[in-house]
């Protein structure tokens, strides 16, 4: 069992809704990234998704091309979010860290290259946004034997036939995008994320996790009451931007932010924990 | 494997192409494919299409012989397909009236497209303005100053035209601005993509309706001069003036193509816009294609004087088509283009675009290594007007 499987695992064992919040590696700046990490441990994390900036993020919103931008003016590389993860590792070997990116950086160098240090510095998972599961033949098999746990999105849009298709190559969990739009966007209609999971379960018994349009504790516990882990990331990453110049204030803001959806969360299980 | 048959099933031209974007959009492609593919065979969306190339385009266009600038450069003789003429003044309306008949048909109301130069943003504004839809041009920030008269111009047919702060502030930031508007309004909006780029099925629809440029060529070189020319240049942007140029001509052997890259300040400086001739192969804008990329895989800034073909990267059917050796791929820098659109506009009376005057500057050097008999068909894929104050500001001329 890898640790994204047995941590989600262990979650549904005691009712509880993973909380998976998303930074951007590098931002605001390359040397508070693992600090940041710990932070969002501290405050309730169960699994991180750290973004791989991107000079073309088509699929996010201002906010995380802004973090991006941010990222990419200290030369963030895909490398260097390995790095990361390793020096993280040294102080965290429970919590589960997925790389969320675009696939341009992954493939500059060898998939392989790529798979076999990810996986060395202690990387669980990978999710490549614009890697549709279409193109995927050749690159999924390679990613899983090496270990890592291939994420895969699913859309409002995804019909029965791509849900099949995805759920039969992804592993670890599926993440559902719980809107037509980018990362960022306001609204969330609750009666339609809830009966799209209804039908992605009908395919599969992966952990499914609802991200965008979650912005706080009020969001995170509608989300979380009908999906199996809630993604949380503009929000977090508005509060890197506003806070960029002080970045000593924000281990302590983000921690309290995602604290509040912690407890959101928590308040939902039926065996509420201490 | 017979070539015409490309893209595959999957929408791969060899190794390129293909369909690299997020979850949501990948249904609707698929609907979108699907329903061109019906489309492109049904005789009554046929005629309608031929209708407005005929009478609103303008169609054909003439295949002109260019006798003095022959005369001047010596050698093959040089033959301008003058899409200047069509209305809107470029190759781009072909397209956007193919796409915008698609949009009607799927029942979409609203279209988004994205333009550098502002040729492409113009044909949507002006498509849109005749069939009654709502359109959105969004444009690199950078590209909105300097092409002013296009933004104008499509303000003036109703367009809103959106001006994009991130990245580069050009053209491929305008690409990712329009994906993310296209993801968010997908039930109501048609995105008409301007070049052979983007994920399939675009670089095969957009392709197919360019293509009418090289079918018309080859009708009207074997009517005026009973054979086939020896060599096409076009320009190469994302390259659909140039792919709708070249695409009929593939099975011809005897047809040499050159596909003419925007080498900027020089490819040595790394100041250009040339990912054929300087990159390599990436993802980018939803398909696998040569990429300007830093050692990171973060896509770079471009350079070049003209907006049209400051992209990084380039229609996958290109990266295929240089990949086989059936299309070279060369570049020609900002001053040599520069003193290609004078001498055309000096010469011919025929005002180019900086993009065809790309294409005209290594005509140039083409001509001269060629005997009197031989033939050279270049793509004047559109008129200057848009340019003349970009030239001017370079020239130091003030105009006001």
């Amino acid at each position: 069992m890898s640790r994204i499987e047995s941590t989600l695992a262990a979650l549904k064992a005691a009712g509880r809704t993973a909380l998976i919040p998303y930074i951007t590696a590098g931002d605001p700046h390359p040397r508070h990234t693992v600090g940041l990490m710990q932070a969002l441990v501290a405050g309730g994390a169960d699994i991180i998704e750290l973004g791989v900036p991107f000079s073309d993020p088509m699929a996010d919103g201002p906010t995380i091309q802004l973090a991006c931008e941010r990222a990419l003016i200290h030369q963030t590389s895909l490398w260097n979010c390995c790095a990361m993860v390793a020096e993280f590792r040294k102080t965290d070997s429970r919590t589960p860290v997925v790389l969320m990116g675009y696939l341009n950086p992954i493939e500059t160098r060898s998939l392989e290259a790529f798979c076999s240090l990810a996986k060395a510095s202690g990387v669980d998972g990978v999710l490549i946004v614009d890697l549709a599961v279409e193109e995927a033949p050749e690159f999924a098999p390679k990613v899983r034997s090496f270990g890592l746990d291939l994420i895969f999105l699913l859309a409002p849009t995804s019909s029965d036939a791509r849900i099949e298709a995805i759920v039969h190559e992804a592993s670890g969990y599926l993440y559902y995008v719980s809107l037509k739009g980018v990362t960022g966007a306001a609204s969330l209609d609750i009666d339609s994320v809830s009966s799209k999971l209804e039908q992605i379960r009908r395919h599969t018994r992966l952990p499914v996790a609802v991200g965008f349009g979650i912005r706080d504790a009020a969001s995170a516990a509608l989300v979380g009451a009908v999906a199996d882990g809630v993604v949380v990331g503009s929000a977090l990453v508005s509060q890197i931007e506003k806070h960029q110049n002080s970045p000593e204030l924000l281990p302590g803001l983000l921690r309290a932010q995602l604290a509040e959806m912690r407890a959101a969360l928590d308040a939902l299980a039926p065996a509420a924990v201490a | 494997m017979i070539y015409e048959n490309l893209p595959d099933a999957r929408g791969h031209f060899g190794p390129y192409g293909g369909r690299f974007v997020a979850e949501t959009l990948m249904e609707p492609l698929r609907e979108l494919e699907v329903a061109y593919n019906q489309l492109k065979v049904d005789p009554a969306f046929r005629a309608e299409l031929d209708k407005d190339l005929a009478l609103y385009v303008g169609r054909p266009s003439p295949l002109y012989p260019a006798e003095r600038l022959t005369r001047k450069w010596g050698g093959a003789q040089i033959f301008l397909k003058r899409e200047d003429l069509n209305h809107t003044g470029a190759h781009k309306i072909n397209n956007t009236v193919g796409q915008a008949l698609l949009a009607k048909h799927l029942g979409k109301t609203r279209i988004i497209a994205e333009t550098g130069a502002g040729q492409h943003g113009v044909a949507s504004a002006t498509i849109a303005a005749r069939l009654g839809l709502k359109c959105v041009v969004y444009m690199g920030a950078d590209d909105v100053e300097r092409q002013s008269p296009n933004v104008y111009r499509m303000k003036l047919l109703g367009a809103e035209v959106v001006p994009v702060q991130s990245g580069t502030r050009t053209l491929k930031d305008a690409l990712n601005e329009a994906l993310r508007d296209w993801v968010t309004n997908v039930d109501d909006t048609f995105y008409v993509i301007g070049t052979v780029a983007g994920p399939h099925p675009y670089p095969m629809l957009v392709r197919d309706f360019n293509a009418v440029v090289g079918r018309e060529v080859i009708g009207q070189s074997q009517t005026m001069l009973g054979r086939l020319p020896d060599a096409l240049v076009a320009c190469v942007g994302g390259g659909s003036n140039a792919i709708g140029l070249f695409h009929p001509f593939i099975p011809y052997d005897g047809t040499r193509m050159y596909g003419v890259e925007a080498g900027g300040d020089g490819i040595e400086t790394g100041r250009h816009a040339a990912p054929l001739s300087a990159g390599k192969p990436g993802v980018l804008h939803g398909n696998r294609t040569y990429v300007m990329a830093d050692d990171n895989g973060q896509i770079i800034g471009t350079h070049s004087i003209s907006a049209g073909l400051d992209y990084p990267g380039v229609g996958p059917e290109h990266s295929w088509l240089k990949d086989i050796g059936r299309v070279n791929y060369v570049s020609v820098t900002d001053t040599e283009a520069l003193d290609a659109f004078h001498e055309c506009t000096r010469t011919e009376g025929i005002i180019p675009a900086l993009e065809p005057s790309h294409a005209m500057a290594f005509a140039k050097k083409l001509a001269p290594t060629m005997s009197k008999d031989q033939i050279i068909v270049v793509n004047m894929s559109g008129r200057g007007d848009k340019d003349i104050f970009t030239i001017a500001k370079r020239e130091g001329i003030s105009l006001l």
